[in-house]
């Protein structure tokens, strides 16, 4: 297994790098378009082809990546950093504390989201930046996704609260934030871990399920989301099976996230 | 030359036509609405247009207007007033008698001021009542306040509802009833028992016992259903959609040419919108919009986005419009060098591939579209590209439309706005909300108090004159200058016109595909299906 | 005692229902592109028709006023009138209630059922070929967008209303296995080890038990997840469900219909998480 993960470990550095060198790799910029070769196939000059408007598909293979592989899990990070301090703080407080907290979460997860996204796209100033664009879509994912794995990890907290573990230190006099964070974090490690890996192929694919409603990151930026809306078309997908190449780059990525989790090894 | 052949045809056709069968094709919504006088949307229209009877018929081919329930009509009083002889014999779908107390019931109902129809709206030319006069039972006169320009094309959108009977609505003169409806899934049309029009050997129509529409909003499924046979027609295909077609089944798929649908772009002249005064004066200069105009490509729009299936617009009317369309326009040429010219004699110039005004700003606004729409969106992306040639940096924000709607007529927090323009009727007087610089669907600017601008305050007079005519001749004079003046100032960049595309399974006869909606089956009482496809459906 | 908990619960649930109604409409009236409707851009529309259209939004312009109503006629059964399908919005919410209940419901059993038959068998046979390839299965359907999955489900006449299953399943599957995992090093379990306990008998009476309470937490955060995918799939797929109408309403700042389906959600939220917080705290505590 160790070699596994070594190798998971290298495509993902080769991927990263690869992506953050995109304007060396890329023999042409994302939103280029060659309109004499539209929808064309794959060829020495356009590795995967060209798209739609006849911009070239790996360069915007390589750019999309940067997008995706540095914001999703940024926002998974936001994401989980609020769960762990919401469900941490509701399932070791108990009591009241804990009833109040679980009535937010269940409020959270029953609101319509979808509608913000909608909203903040409009009230986004009309020359924002894409990346200021980008950037708040991945950061209203993170901030609205914390709540089911807050849930978790609440229910995590609680199994921990009057446990040997935490008896021992509470006699040694810890409390409070240190207690949090010396003790019971690392506890919690594996699950907060879980809830950071699944976190960042669901944003990733929250905002490729936006793109393909119409909310995702705006044109002509390309994104992991925005370039797998070319799969709604299965019939050209069909037809131009190297369509196909980045939701294969998306299956090894987070394959490789999933590969390097330290996994619970079973007791022997 | 044609049009004997195509009606000889269509009588051969009905002397063999096989009757029954169901025809199947979908609805891209449920319909809103199945009050005939409240249609506004797609779906409600097509329920409009098979169920309900009117009195005259645009003929789609051929674009003429044609006796239906009413024989014949007259237009008097300078087009204030129209006396229509009423066919005899007819009832409704109930069985109740049709008269000319269902016309002045109907027009009464369509011109109620608390009603707000878009239909009724439509003949609206000047405050006051609406008269109707019932000479006879077979013979009634519509008096408007004010004359209305193409008034007898108008009743094409009037379906005549019941004043006596108990159902209402529900029950029709055209040639199917509703049936059954499953809301979010499917409309069952039957056959009208009662239909008044009949084929040569004199029995009644329509041929087919029924149409089934469902409502099915993913088109790639409804293509995917058409292929495999489930549905007969898709009334309007996309350009990708229709290539695909023409490689697995080239006889099903038409492209009946240009379309009354164009898509366009604008830039906000309000000067009450919350833009700086230096882009104002920009979107005011006729040189700086005809040098973007010049500056965008829309060959290879017409080309890319549509795959052939368009072609570059002149102006506001489809060149489709036999009548009303001006021969002399010529759709802006792409010229960069010209463009460049237009923008140099504005004070614009290029410093380091950026163009900046005489006062140093860098040329940088937005283009909202309506989020969605693919075909848009390539077109904004396209136009971004064309518009960096010329060193500028142009930003797309795609939002819902109601966001959008909200920017463009209420809030006015734009730049620019792309989006598309579809013409309900042939006649140019149903834009008169958009041409009048105080209507508020002049879109630049709207709800003026008085024209902002001398060329204006001449489309305002153009356009009151020929609203106020009923010579023909004339009205086209006025309004083909309105299009000149258009084409010159450019307030309206006009980009293509797209083609009418459709698909029609050869096991459905009597098809003759339009470039005017209802596209494909605009003569439903005439289409036959096929004898195997008779069995199918359990015949 | 429990009579208590479960009133206390029912409160807390009502309390919240009727906060998320109430911050559902106010994230809807103050959103962009209330008061705007398509009919706008229709050029037939006179002036005065359409000054009548703005102000046909008159009776929810006022927030709390519209608010207070609508609870008044929810008293009564009656959730008010969609704007833009101009039907009573009871009658749409039933009528589609079963579509959406259909397709989350056989999405939520088969992610489950899908996640702990392949987790378990990882716990049991500790297999690493096997575990390895589990690993990757659901890291491969944790990336595929659902909708993209339910779509070519629908064109290829596959089991559209399994494509939710498919996305759960991964979930399911990492989680129950790492928590499998987590299990056999406490010590009650290493005790039952060392006893010559069977590895089955183990897992039942020892394991299952430890790992219950987190994995009811998981179920009730299962449908959650699982009405967000369901929007899409409806969508894409024009399965004419709650997802689909939560989407169109939205897209049309249909005010009535989404409150409904905001109060609907959040009730059934809070009902099942509470189901699974009252069990978890009826689990009998683990011998530690």
């Amino acid at each position: 297994m160790r070699a596994i993960r070594k190798m998971a470990l290298a495509i993902l550095v080769l991927v990263f790098a690869a992506s953050l060198c995109a304007g060396f790799l890329a023999p042409a910029s994302y939103s280029v378009q060659f309109r004499n070769f539209v929808s064309s196939p794959a060829c020495s000059r356009f590795w995967l082809g060209t798209d739609e408007l006849g911009r070239d598909r790996w360069s915007r293979l390589l750019y999309g990546t940067r997008v995706s592989l540095i914001l999703a899990p940024s926002a998974a990070l936001v994401s989980t950093f609020l769960a762990v301090m919401v469900g941490g703080v509701a399932g070791f407080a108990g009591g009241l504390w804990d009833r109040v907290i679980c009535r937010v979460i269940d409020l959270f997860l029953s609101l319509p989201w979808l509608f913000l996204f909608l909203i903040v796209r409009a009230l986004l100033p009309l020359n924002a930046s894409l990346l200021a664009s980008v950037i708040v879509t991945f950061g209203i994912m993170g901030l609205v996704g914390w709540a089911p794995a807050a849930r978790i990890i609440r229910v995590g907290a609680q199994s921990l609260r009057n446990s040997d573990l935490v008896l021992q230190a509470r006699a040694c006099g810890c409390h409070g934030l240190r207690l949090v964070l010396v003790h019971l974090a690392p506890s919690l490690k594996a699950v907060i871990f879980a809830q950071f890996w699944i976190a960042i192929p669901t944003f990733i694919l929250g905002e490729a399920s936006l793109g393909l409603i119409g909310l995702g990151v705006a044109e002509p930026l390309p994104s992991w989301g925005n370039l797998l809306r070319e799969l709604t078309n299965p019939q050209a997908v069909t037809s131009n099976p190297w369509m196909l190449v980045p939701l294969a780059v998306i299956g090894i990525v987070v394959s490789c996230f999933q590969l390097l989790l330290p996994e619970r090894e079973f007791a022997p | 030359m044609k049009r004997p052949l195509i009606l000889l045809a269509i009588t051969a056709a009905s002397l063999w036509g096989q009757w029954g069968g169901e025809v199947r094709f979908c609805l891209r919504s449920d319909p809103k609405t199945f009050n005939p006088l409240l249609v506004e949307d797609e779906a409600s229209e097509t329920i409009r247009y098979l169920t309900g009877g009117v009195l005259l018929r645009v003929n789609r081919a051929s674009q003429e207007l044609q006796p239906e329930l009413a024989t014949s009509w007259k237009i008097t009083q300078h087009g204030r007033a129209i006396t229509f002889h009423l066919r005899s014999g007819v009832v409704f779908s109930d069985g109740t008698p049709f008269t000319a107390d269902d016309v002045a019931y109907t027009v009464q109902a369509l011109m109620d001021p608390k009603l707000h129809s878009p239909t009724g709206d439509a003949f609206r030319s000047a405050p006051g009542e609406v008269e109707t006069r019932i000479q006879a039972q077979d013979r009634v006169t519509v008096v408007f306040p004010g004359p209305v320009a193409g008034l007898d094309r108008l009743f094409d959108q009037v379906a005549i509802i019941s004043s006596k009977s108990a159902k209402k609505e529900s029950a029709v003169l055209g040639p199917f009833v509703v049936g059954r409806y499953t809301p979010g899934t499917e409309i069952q049309l039957d056959r009208n028992p009662h239909y008044w029009k009949k084929d040569a050997s004199g029995r009644h129509l329509p041929y087919l016992d029924s149409i089934h529409l469902d409502i099915q909003q993913n088109r790639d499924i409804e293509l995917m259903r058409f292929t495999r046979g489930e549905l007969h027609l898709i009334n309007s295909i996309d350009p990708e959609m229709f290539n695909r077609l023409v490689k697995v089944e080239p006889a099903t798929v038409h492209d009946a040419g240009p379309s009354l649908e164009s898509e366009m772009l604008w830039f906000n002249q309000n000067p009450s919108a919350a833009l700086p005064d230096y882009e104002k004066g920009w979107f005011r200069s006729q040189n700086f919009r005809r040098a973007i105009s010049g500056a965008v490509n829309r060959n290879d729009i017409c080309r890319v986005v549509y795959l052939g299936h368009a072609q570059p617009a002149a102006g506001p009317i489809s060149p489709a419009n036999r009548v009303w369309f001006n021969l002399k326009l010529q759709p802006h040429a792409f010229d960069l060098k010209d463009a460049l010219a237009r923008l140099h004699r504005d004070g614009f110039r290029m410093e380091n591939g950026t163009l900046k005004d005489r006062d140093g700003h860098a040329v940088e606004f937005s283009l909202i579209t309506n989020s969605g729409n693919k075909a848009r969106e390539h077109m904004a992306a396209m136009i971004q590209q064309d518009l960096a040639a010329i060193g500028i940096k142009l930003n797309i924000v795609t939002l819902d439309f109601r966001s959008l709607i909200e920017r463009i007529s209420q809030s006015f927090r734009y730049e620019a706005c792309l989006l598309g323009l579809t013409n309900y009727d042939l006649d140019p007087n149903a834009l008169m909300n958009v041409w009048l610089s105080s209507a508020a669907n002049h879109q630049w600017y709207p709800s003026q108090k008085s024209p902002a601008t001398p060329w204006e305050a001449e489309i305002d007079r153009l356009m009151q004159a020929q609203a106020a005519s009923v010579d023909l001749a004339k009205r086209k004079n006025y309004f083909d200058k309105v299009q000149e003046i258009v084409s010159e100032q450019a307030p309206f960049l006009y980009l293509v016109t797209k083609n009418s595309l459709s698909a029609v399974s050869p096991k459905l006869h009597n098809v003759q595909p339009a470039m005017i909606r209802p596209q494909t089956y605009w003569n439903a009482e005439n289409l036959v299906l096929e004898p195997s496809q008779l069995a199918k459906n359990g015949r | 005692m429990w009579l208590r908990r479960i009133a206390r619960h029912l409160t807390a649930l009502i309390c919240t229902t009727l906060i998320a109604g109430l911050l559902g409409a106010t994230i809807v009236r103050f959103g962009p592109g209330f008061e705007s409707d398509e009919q706008q851009l229709d050029s037939r529309l006179s002036n005065q028709s359409l000054q009548a259209l703005r102000d046909s939004h008159a009776s929810e312009r006022n927030l709390p006023t519209f608010y207070v109503r609508y609870l008044g006629r929810l008293m009564t059964g009656d959730l008010g009138v969609s704007r833009s399908l101009a039907r009573p919005v009871s009658q749409l919410l039933s009528e589609r209630a079963s579509v959406t209940l259909e397709l989350m419901g056989l999405g939520i059993l088969c992610g489950w059922l899908l996640g702990l038959a392949f987790a378990v068998p990882a716990t049991l046979l500790r297999a690493p070929i096997f575990d390895l390839a589990s690993s990757i299965l659901s890291g491969i359907l944790l990336c595929v967008p659902t909708a993209v999955l339910a779509l070519f489900l629908y064109l290829w006449d596959g089991p559209v209303r399994f494509a939710i299953g498919l996305l759960i399943f991964p979930k399911v599957y990492r989680y129950a296995r790492n928590l499998f995992a987590d299990a056999y090093v406490q010590p009650h379990v290493l005790a039952a080890r060392t006893r010559g306990l069977a590895s089955t008998r183990i897992f039942v009476q020892h394991v299952i038990p430890w790992a219950a309470p987190q994995l009811l937490a998981l179920a009730g955060v299962s449908l959650g997840i699982a009405f967000g995918a369901a929007i899409p799939v409806e969508v894409l797929c024009d399965l004419p469900g709650l997802g689909q109408l939560a989407w169109k309403a939205a897209l049309a700042r249909d005010l009535p219909v989404l409150v409904s389906l905001t109060i609907l959600i959040a009730g059934v939220t809070q009902i099942i998480n509470s189901a699974s917080d009252v069990l978890t705290a009826a689990w009998p505590p683990e011998r530690v």
